[in-house]
C-alpha cells in the first residue's frame, strides 16, 4: 500500500512514513509519540481513541491513516492554546470528571465535538451523543455534569 | 541502614521513617527495600531546598489514593498540598509494601503518612527553636513556614546543613478530625491537569530508546498444550526475535512455556506472531459458563451441602475491563531488569520477576505509573514477565501491551459461584435460623452481619475451570447479592416491611441501621409508590471497614430492567476527601450495575467468546440512572477505605426491585442480560 508523507496534527505538518493502511491510533502514538490518544479495544467500541478530524469525531483505532492524509487532526494534546485550557477540560477538573484518566481524552473529544453539533444538550442528548465511550470508573453522571458547565462557554476545535 | 548512604540518594535534610510493626506482621517484609530498615512502611523527606518528598508502595489506580496522602502530608506538615511531591509504587524508592487492595491504603498508610509528616513538623519545632535560641511553645508552623514572633523561615533554611534521620514507630500524636484543615477537604486530583491534556505517561504510554514490540503466542483454548513449534518463517521476518522460556511459575490454563515475538512495531511483530507454525494439543473437555454451576457443586472439597430447603443462588464469572489492558515495558542493563508496568503490587512483580529469572533483589526494579484502572484486577505480574523474557532474548527494551482480546480472556475473573440459602423468620420478624453456603466465590462477607442465632455459614472451595482472582470487594458482591436477596424473601415470607425487616435483625449494628436510616430517608422509602411493573428494592451491608445501604427504584417493560434512580449511602469513618468519595460512591454503582443486570464470561471448551468490547456488555452513558451518594461524615470513627464496599448493594438492591416490579424472584447475576425472561428461565 502506499505510504504517508505527512499528517496535519494539531496545527503543524508533521513528517512521517507510515504505510497508508496502518491505523490513526498507531501512527499518532508510535510515529508521532502523541500517546494522549489511548488504545482501548482496537473494534470502535469504548472511544478512549477519538480524535478530532476536520472538527469530527473520529474513532483513530479503527481509521487507516491513509483517510486522513491532508486533513486536519486534533489531539487531545492540542486542545489546549497556548497553556490554556479548552473550557471543556477546565470543565471536567472542575467536576471531578475521572478516576483513572485513561478515558479522558476521548472523552473530552467527544464532548467537544458534542458541544459543536449541540451547544447546550439535554440530559438525554448526551447520553446518546456519548454513548459510544466508556468509562469503566463509572465516572458518567461527573461527565455529563462536566458538559453541562462547558456549554455555552465557547470552544474551539 | 546507614545514615550517610540515605543521604547519598536523597541530598542532604531531615527524614523520617515510619516503623509499622502491624504491616511488618501482615505483609511480611521478607522482600524489604535494602536501602532501609525492613519495617519501614513509610517516609518522608524534607531536602535543603524545602522540597517535601513522600514515599509509599502503594499506587493510584484512579481511587485517588495519590490525593489523601498528598493531603495527609500537608495536613500535619502545614504545608500547601501543591508542594509536597508523592513518590508511589516504586521498588527502588519506596518502602516494602504488600500491594494495594482491600480498600488497604486509607486505614494502612494513610495514618502512617501522617505520623511520619506530624514528627517531621516537631522536628522542624526543634530546628527552629535553636535556630533562633527561642522557646519552642513560642514557635508555630503553618504554610510551609516557621514563625516565631516577627521571625520566620522556610523548611528549606531550617534543613541546610542538616542530615537528621528519625525513625519512629506509632503513637505519634495526629490532628484530629474536627481540627483538620486540608484532610476532610476536596483536595483535586493530583494529576488532573495532566490527564485533561494527555500528557500523563500511563504504563502502555512508556517508550524506551531502541524499545521493539512484544507478542505473545496462546494456546486457542485454556489447557491446550504446545505440540510443536516451528518458528523458521517469523525469524525470517526483518527485525523479528522470537523468544521461547519455560515459566517458573505456570499459569492456570496458559501452560508452562511463553513462546512471543519481538518486532520494531506491533504490526511487524502481528505479523510474526502469525508466521509462528504451531501445533496444539487440546486439552480435555471443560464446563462451559453455562454448566459450571453445576461442576462447583460436583466438585466442592468434602462433598456438597445437604441442606434441605435451600434455595440456590448463581453468581457468573465477570470481567475487570480496565480500560487500560496490562501492559509493561522491560529493559535489561548489564544484568539488571528494570520493569514499567500498570500493577497493584510493584513488590508484587518484583518478587515474581526474581522467582522467575533467578535474580537477586537488588537487580529488579519495578516501577509502576499511575495506571488505567485496576479494580483488584492487576496483582500478577503477567505482562511484566512476558516484556522481560523479549527483552531478554531480544537483547533491546520490549513493550508488551496487552489486546482486549487478551485482556478479557488471559486475565483472571472475578469468581462465579453458588450460594445456597435457607432461613426462617418468625412472625415478628426476628431471624429465626440461617444457612448459608458459598461454592467458589470465597469467604468475603460470608457472615451475615444481622443478629442470627445458631447461624451456619460455610464457604466451599472447589474447582474453576478458568482462571479467577480478585475483583473490587472480593465474594463480598456476592454473598451480599444472595443474603441481602434472601433477606427481602424472608421479610415477604412474614409480610414485612424489607426496611423495618432489616432494621429489626440489625439491632447489633448501629452503624448498620444509620447508613439505612439515611439511605431510606432520601429516597423517600416510606412514601414509595409501587405500581405495576413498577418497584422499589434496598440492600445494606458492610465490608473493608465501610457500611453501605442502597435503595433503588426500577421499572419493567416487556422484560426490559430500567434503574430509574439510586440512593446510596455510605460511612467509613471520618471522611477524608468527599468529592472523590462521592466519585468512588457513584462510580462503584455504575460499575456495579454491570455486574448486576448484564455482565456475563461466556465460555465452552476452553475459549472465552466474550472476549471483546462487541460481546462483552459494560455500563454505557445510556444504563446511568440518577444516582443519589448520602455521605455520613463520622469524625469520631477512623477513617477506612471506600474503593470497594460501596459496589456491594447496587445489584440485591436491583435484583429486589425487580421482584417488587414483577413478583419474579430472579435468583441470577446478571440479572437480566437479555432482559428479564431469559435471565428467569436460565436461574434453574
Amino acid at each position: 500500500m502506499a505510504n504517508i508523507g505527512e499528517l496535519n496534527v494539531n496545527g503543524t505538518r508533521r513528517r512521517i512514513d507510515a504505510d497508508a493502511g496502518r491505523t490513526l491510533l498507531s501512527v499518532l502514538r508510535e510515529d508521532l509519540d502523541l500517546t494522549g490518544t489511548k488504545y482501548g479495544c482496537g473494534e470502535g467500541q469504548c472511544a478512549a481513541c477519538t480524535v478530532l478530524v476536520d472538527g469530527q469525531p473520529t474513532l483513530a483505532c479503527i481509521t487507516m491513516v491513509g483517510e486522513v492524509a491532508g486533513k486536519r487532526i486534533v489531539t487531545i494534546e492540542g486542545l489546549a492554546l497556548e497553556g490554556k485550557l479548552h473550557p471543556v477540560q477546565e470543565a471536567f477538573l472542575e467536576a471531578d470528571a475521572m478516576q483513572c484518566g485513561y478515558c479522558t481524552s476521548g472523552m473530552i473529544l467527544g464532548a467537544v465535538a458534542l458541544l459543536r453539533s449541540k451547544p447546550n444538550p439535554s440530559d438525554a442528548e448526551i447520553a446518546t451523543g456519548m454513548n459510544g465511550h466508556i468509562c469503566r470508573c463509572g465516572t458518567y453522571p461527573r461527565i455529563v455534569r462536566a458538559i453541562h458547565a462547558a456549554a455555552g462557554k465557547g470552544g474551539r476545535a | 541502614m546507614k545514615r550517610r548512604d540515605f543521604f547519598a540518594a536523597v541530598g542532604g535534610g531531615i527524614a523520617v521513617l515510619l516503623v509499622d510493626n502491624a504491616g511488618a506482621q501482615q505483609g511480611g517484609r521478607g522482600g524489604g527495600n535494602r536501602q532501609m530498615p525492613q519495617e519501614v512502611g513509610a517516609w518522608l523527606h524534607i531536602g535543603e531546598d524545602g522540597v517535601v518528598t513522600a514515599y509509599t508502595g502503594k499506587v493510584d489506580v484512579g481511587q485517588n489514593s495519590r490525593a489523601s496522602l498528598t493531603a495527609a502530608v500537608a495536613e500535619e506538615l502545614r504545608v500547601p498540598v501543591a508542594s509536597v511531591r508523592f513518590i508511589m509504587g516504586d521498588t527502588a524508592l519506596t518502602p516494602f509494601d504488600g500491594g494495594t487492595s482491600g480498600s488497604g491504603t486509607t486505614p494502612n498508610m494513610w495514618p502512617q503518612i501522617r505520623r511520619a509528616a506530624a514528627t517531621a513538623r516537631e522536628m522542624l519545632l526543634d530546628l527552629a527553636a535553636q535556630k533562633w535560641n527561642a522557646d519552642r511553645a513560642s514557635i508555630s508552623i503553618a504554610n510551609g513556614k516557621a514563625t516565631s514572633g516577627s521571625r520566620s523561615a522556610g523548611f528549606g533554611e531550617l534543613t541546610q546543613g542538616q542530615k537528621l534521620v528519625k525513625t519512629i514507630s506509632a503513637n505519634v500524636a495526629l490532628t484530629p478530625a474536627t481540627e483538620w484543615k486540608v484532610a476532610g477537604t476536596s483536595v483535586p486530583k493530583i494529576t488532573g491537569r495532566q490527564i485533561v491534556t494527555g500528557a500523563h505517561k500511563y504504563p502502555s504510554d512508556m517508550k524506551r530508546p531502541g524499545m521493539l514490540h512484544g507478542k505473545i503466542l496462546y494456546p486457542p483454548q485454556f489447557g491446550a498444550k504446545l505440540a510443536s513449534l516451528d518458528p523458521s518463517a517469523a525469524q525470517a521476518i526483518p527485525g523479528v526475535k522470537v523468544a521461547r522460556e519455560g515459566l517458573a511459575a505456570p499459569r492456570a490454563g496458559f501452560g508452562g512455556d511463553v513462546v512471543g515475538v519481538a518486532a520494531p512495531d506491533a504490526e511487524t511483530a502481528e505479523r510474526a506472531l502469525a508466521a509462528l507454525k504451531v501445533e496444539w494439543t487440546p486439552a480435555a473437555a471443560q464446563p462451559s459458563s453455562n454448566d459450571v454451576y453445576t461442576y462447583f457443586k460436583q466438585n466442592a472439597e468434602g462433598g456438597a451441602a445437604a441442606g434441605a430447603g435451600l434455595v440456590a443462588y448463581t453468581i457468573a464469572y465477570i470481567a475487570h475491563v480496565p480500560l487500560e489492558p496490562r501492559a509493561a515495558v522491560a529493559e535489561w542493563n548489564d544484568g539488571k531488569l528494570t520493569v514499567w508496568t500498570g500493577t497493584q503490587s510493584p513488590f508484587g512483580v518484583r518478587r515474581e520477576l526474581m522467582e522467575h529469572f533467578k535474580l537477586p533483589e537488588e537487580s529488579v526494579h519495578v516501577f509502576m505509573p499511575d495506571t488505567g484502572s485496576g479494580y483488584g484486577g492487576k496483582h500478577q505480574g503477567d505482562a511484566a514477565i512476558e516484556a522481560a523474557i523479549l527483552a531478554k532474548a531480544a537483547g533491546r527494551p520490549v513493550q508488551r501491551n496487552w489486546t482486549r482480546e487478551e485482556e478479557l480472556t488471559w486475565s483472571y475473573f472475578r469468581p462465579g459461584a453458588v450460594i445456597e440459602v435457607g432461613g426462617k423468620a418468625n412472625p415478628d420478624g426476628a431471624i429465626a435460623a440461617w444457612e448459608f453456603h458459598n461454592y467458589n466465590a470465597g469467604a468475603s462477607a460470608l457472615r451475615t452481619p444481622y443478629h442470627v442465632p445458631n447461624a451456619r455459614e460455610e464457604f466451599h472451595q472447589t474447582k474453576s475451570p478458568v482462571r479467577q482472582g480478585s475483583y473490587r470487594c472480593l465474594a463480598a458482591t456476592a454473598n451480599n447479592f444472595a443474603r441481602e436477596c434472601y433477606m427481602d424473601e424472608l421479610a415477604h415470607s412474614i409480610g414485612m416491611d424489607p426496611l423495618a425487616f432489616r432494621l429489626k435483625n440489625a439491632s447489633n449494628d448501629d452503624r448498620l441501621r444509620a447508613v439505612m436510616e439515611a439511605a431510606a430517608e432520601r429516597s423517600g422509602w416510606a412514601k414509595r409508590k409501587k405500581t405495576p411493573n413498577h418497584g422499589f428494592g434496598m440492600a445494606a451491608g458492610f465490608e473493608k471497614g465501610g457500611h453501605v445501604a442502597t435503595c433503588v427504584e426500577v421499572s419493567v417493560t416487556n422484560g426490559a430492567v430500567k434503574v430509574l434512580r439510586v440512593v446510596e449511602a455510605f460511612e467509613c469513618g471520618a471522611v477524608i476527601n468527599p468529592e472523590h468519595l462521592r466519585n468512588q460512591v457513584e462510580g462503584a454503582i455504575a460499575m456495579g450495575l454491570g455486574g448486576a443486570l448484564f455482565e456475563r464470561v461466556e465460555f465452552a471448551g476452553g475459549k472465552v467468546s466474550s472476549n471483546r468490547l462487541s460481546r462483552y456488555r459494560v455500563p454505557r452513558f445510556a444504563d446511568m440512572p440518577p444516582i443519589e451518594s448520602v455521605l455520613l461524615d463520622r469524625k469520631d470513627l477512623t477513617s477506612t477505605g471506600a474503593g470497594e464496599c460501596p459496589i456491594i448493594g447496587i445489584a440485591p438492591a436491583v435484583g429486589n426491585a425487580i421482584f417488587d416490579a414483577t413478583g419474579q424472584r430472579v435468583r441470577s447475576l446478571p440479572l437480566a442480560p437479555q432482559g428479564l425472561g431469559r435471565a428467569a428461565s436460565g436461574a434453574g
